[in-house]
Order: structure tokens, then sequence, then C-alpha cells
């Protein structure tokens, strides 16, 4: 029991001396989560709404059990192959990326990215079937209803966006492989709660796992108000 | 209807949780020790026999030496087998454990990218050639984890009258364990202290390293101060929930120069040399 009330000491104690390091890791984390969320969600959106619009899809039997594996791409895995694909010896190895920052981001996409395509699609694919069909009788491009089809699923959308962001910033597997969780240059929040677990600083490992949750906690939170402001309860 | 299957089935998974893990052995020691002991295998090739000569299961908690000792502490284990001197002697002082008892020994070398941009290959002491890596300023990647490699490699810099865990851009605090921090040195060209164990069963995989001080065999280290000892601590049984006795039992097996000389062909198969050398006080004095 000590141990865990003196994680909650410990984690006010963090956050009210700014600890450089700790200021390090959150800025890191917030920057490698968000940066992965908008990449995934600039390609995963419109290809998630077209698969869900487009009802005679050719290959959808294949396209769509694919996506639903790929939200659970084990993130180890994802990692594994990133790390792989960016070492020297890997195809893009010359872009020198593994072990910084961007690899890390390449790594979140790719696990942010089918979560993206897959929960779009099913938010698409929720909205009243009969309103494209009349929009294009009223003479609308594709682009447009597309647009307003989206707008209706907002709420199915927004959770993509959401679960996404919950996948990823919460990961320590991927980030730990590609990026080493090299102290002032790739260590995030996940990664240094691995490491203070294994060095036995159970209490500060437990108070850097708080902070993390109040980071999601005050992102989810500012997700939601949006939802409200949307008009969504 | 539906919830009475889901009521039976829950049933029969938990039943099968409980009694699944404790098939073999009435009694369980658990062990809290450092990956090295674990990757290599020894533990795998020795703990069988004790598990069948004392009717026992030995449940591995393989962790960084600074976790290992933790759990101890907390009582979360009954033994601990780690590789850290100092730490296991303030362990026993500060009374969480009974008594330290040598095991065994290997030792750790410094290995380097292949071009050696600091020139330490062939230097005689280990001081010596993180000396030189400093001065050249060459990629040098720390486990940085509290693990017994990094408490080695901590004293390594202070005997070369430097600041250990210095805050500088060519000093990489990896903060992971030595597999990932070697695969690190081979891809980036950096300079490591690793034991020489995980180098060995790693060798296939880092193409790019060389041993640069410590030679191709224990017999070769040309530096006392790279020497790795291995203890074996008792938790204490004030802690609760300590089976004493079976951990008492396990140091005594462990110690004992039937399973020391197990230790010592250990790994010749396979690496053409030992891992691990005994160095328990019967086979001492044997």
């Amino acid at each position: 029991m000590g141990t865990l009330a003196r994680a909650f000491a410990d984690a006010l104690g963090l956050l009210w001396n700014m600890e450089p390091a700790l200021v390090e890791a959150v800025v890191l984390t917030l920057q490698v989560t968000l940066i992965a969320l908008v990449i995934a969600l600039v390609i995963g959106v419109p290809i998630g709404a077209a698969i869900g619009l487009t009802r005679h899809l050719p290959g959808r039997w294949l396209i769509v059990p694919l996506i639903y594996t790929g939200m659970g791409l084990p993130p180890v895995t994802v990692g594994l192959f990133t790390y792989l694909v960016l070492s020297n010896q890997g195809p893009l190895g010359g872009l020198g990326w593994l072990f910084t920052p961007a690899g890390m981001i390449v790594a979140q996409t790719i696990i942010a990215f089918p979560l993206v395509v897959g929960l779009t699609m099913a938010a698409v694919q929720g909205v009243d079937p009969n309103l494209p069909v009349q929009m294009l009788s009223l003479g609308a491009t594709r682009r447009q209803v597309a647009t307003v089809t989206l707008l209706e699923a907002r709420v199915g959308v927004t959770a993509a966006v959401v679960a996404a962001y919950g996948a990823i910033i919460s990961e320590v597997g991927a980030v730990m492989l590609v990026g080493g969780n090299i102290e002032g240059e790739t260590r995030v929040l996940t990664t240094a709660i691995v490491l203070e677990t294994r060095k036995g600083n159970f209490a500060l490992a437990m108070a850097l796992g708080i902070i993390l949750l109040t980071l999601a906690f005050v992102t989810n939170f500012a997700f939601h108000r949006l939802q409200v402001h949307q008009g969504v309860r | 209807m539906l919830t009475r299957i889901m009521t039976f089935v829950l049933a029969v998974l938990l039943a099968a949780a409980c009694t699944g893990g404790s098939s073999n052995g009435s009694r369980v020691l658990r062990l809290a020790t450092t990956t090295s002991t674990n990757d290599s295998g020894l533990l795998d090739a020795l703990l069988p026999t004790f598990e069948t000569e004392y009717d026992a299961r030995v449940d591995v908690v393989a962790v960084g030496t600074g976790q290992a000792i933790a759990l101890g502490e907390a009582g979360d284990a009954d033994v601990i087998l780690v590789h850290a001197r100092a730490r296991e002697e303030a362990f026993v002082a500060e009374g969480h454990g009974t008594a330290r008892s040598d095991v065994m020994y290997n030792d750790f070398v410094i290995v380097g990218p292949i071009d050696d941009p600091a020139g330490v290959t062939g230097t005689l002491l280990a001081s010596d050639a993180l000396a030189a890596i400093a001065a050249a300023k060459a990629t040098f990647a720390s486990r940085g984890d509290d693990s017994g490699t990094h408490s080695k490699e901590r004293l390594l810099w202070e005997t070369a009258g430097m600041t250990s865990d210095p805050d500088t851009y060519w000093y990489k605090s990896l903060g992971q364990g030595m597999g990932s921090t070697l695969g690190y040195a081979n891809e980036v060209g950096a300079y490591t202290l690793t034991d020489r164990g995980t180098f060995l069963a790693q060798g296939e995989s880092l193409p790019d390293l060389r041993v640069m001080v410590g030679g191709a065999s224990i017999d070769e280290n040309t530096d006392p101060a790279l020497l790795n000892p291995y203890g074996v601590i008792p938790v204490h049984p004030d802690k609760g929930g300590i089976d004493a006795e079976l951990g008492n039992l396990f140091v005594e097996w462990l110690t004992s120069i039937e399973v020391q000389e197990k230790i010592e062909t250990f790994g010749i198969d396979s690496f053409g040399q030992p891992l691990f050398y005994p160095n328990s006080a019967p086979w001492r004095s044997r």
C-alpha cells in the first residue's frame, strides 16, 4: 500500500517541480502521438469513407477482414517490421530514421491507420443509405456526398480519432524497439515507465503512469468538448 | 440460460487457471534473477534437477538487477541471484536478506565498431579505453537501467577519473536490456560494455561489433576490474510468506560441487567456451 500512496505523492511532486526529464518525455510523447495521429487521419479517413460509401467495391470480401485484422495488429510486430525496414540493412536504412522520433512516428502511424480506416468505414456505413442516393439525384458531386456523409457520421469518426489516439499514446513495444528509449532523444512516457519498473523504482513508474493517464484524459476531455460543440452528447 | 452457460464456462476456466500452474511439485520457490542468467539458458539447464530432487517448482522472474533486488525487498521473491556486489552487500546489511554466497563469475568486455574511431583495440584496462572514447567523443551506448552491468560501467568511468552517466551528446543512455543495447551499438557504430555471455550468444546478429578490451576469452582478459561475480541471497523470512527453508536448500544446492561442475561446462557445446565460471566456497575449497 505504501508504494501506491507514494506513487500519487511522487506524481504530484514531479508535476509541481516540472522535472526537465519529465517535461522532455511529455513533450516528445505528445509530439510523436499527435503527428502520427494527424498523418493516420489525413490518409485513413478518406480511405475509410471511400470504402464505406462504395457498396459494390471489388475485393471487399478481402479488404474488410484485412482492415479488421489490422485493427488488432500487435504493436511489437509493427515495431519489429519498422525496425527491420529502417535498419542499416533494411530497404529504407539510408533515411537514418532508426532510433529517432521520425521512426517512432512511422511505427505509430502504421498502428493507428487501420483503426482510423476501420472505424471511419463502420461510421459511414451507419449513415442512412438513402442520403447519398438522394444527394446524387439532386446533382451533388461525389466529393460533396462524402463530406456530408462524414458530417452525419461525425460521432463514429470522432470515436475513430479517440481509439487511434488511445492506442498510440499508451503503446510501448513499438516505440521501445524503433526509438531505443534514448534519454533526452527518444524516451517517451511509456518507455520511461518500463525503465523505472525494471530499475525497481515502482513508485516513480506508477507516478509516470498517473501522468500518462492524466495526459490522455485531458486530450479526450478536449475531444469530447468538441463533440458537444457539434451538438452531440 | 445464456447467463448460466457463461457462469459455467467462467467457472471451468477459473478452475483450470488455478490448477494448471501447480500440476508438478508441492512447493514453489520464487527466484528473482537477472536476464543474463536466464537468457543464456543456464537456469533451464540447471533447475530441472533441483525441481526433481526437492519435489518443488522454481518460478523464475528474470528482470534487471534493480528490479530483482526490489522484488526481494518487497518479499515478492524467496531468493535473489544477481550481479552487483555493492548492492548485494547493502541488501544483506539492511536486513532484507540473510547472507550472500558466491556462486560463479564471468566477465565484461568493451565492444565497439570495427573501424574503432577511438583507437581502443588492445587497451589493457577498461577505464583507459573509456577515457580514450571520451577524448575522441565517440558514441558510447549505456544500458542506463541501473542493472549490474550499468553499475559496473559507472565504476569504470569513475576509475577513469570521470563522472558517470555524463550528460553529453556522444553518451547515449538507453534504458534497455543488454540485447537491445548491443543491437543499438551494432546499428549506429557505438561502443558499449557488455557481459561476454550475451555478446557471444548474440554474435551472429552483431556483424559490425568486435571485442576491443577483454580478449577472445576470459583467460585473455587483461583487466581484473572486468570480472563479474554473481551472488545468491535468501530473502529474510521476517518479510512473511517467504519459504526460507526451501530458499536455504536452493543456495546449498546451487553452491554444491555437483551443480558447480555443471556450471563449468555449460555453453561449451554452443560457444566453444563456458559462459560462467564456478566460484562457490565449496568449489574453491574442494
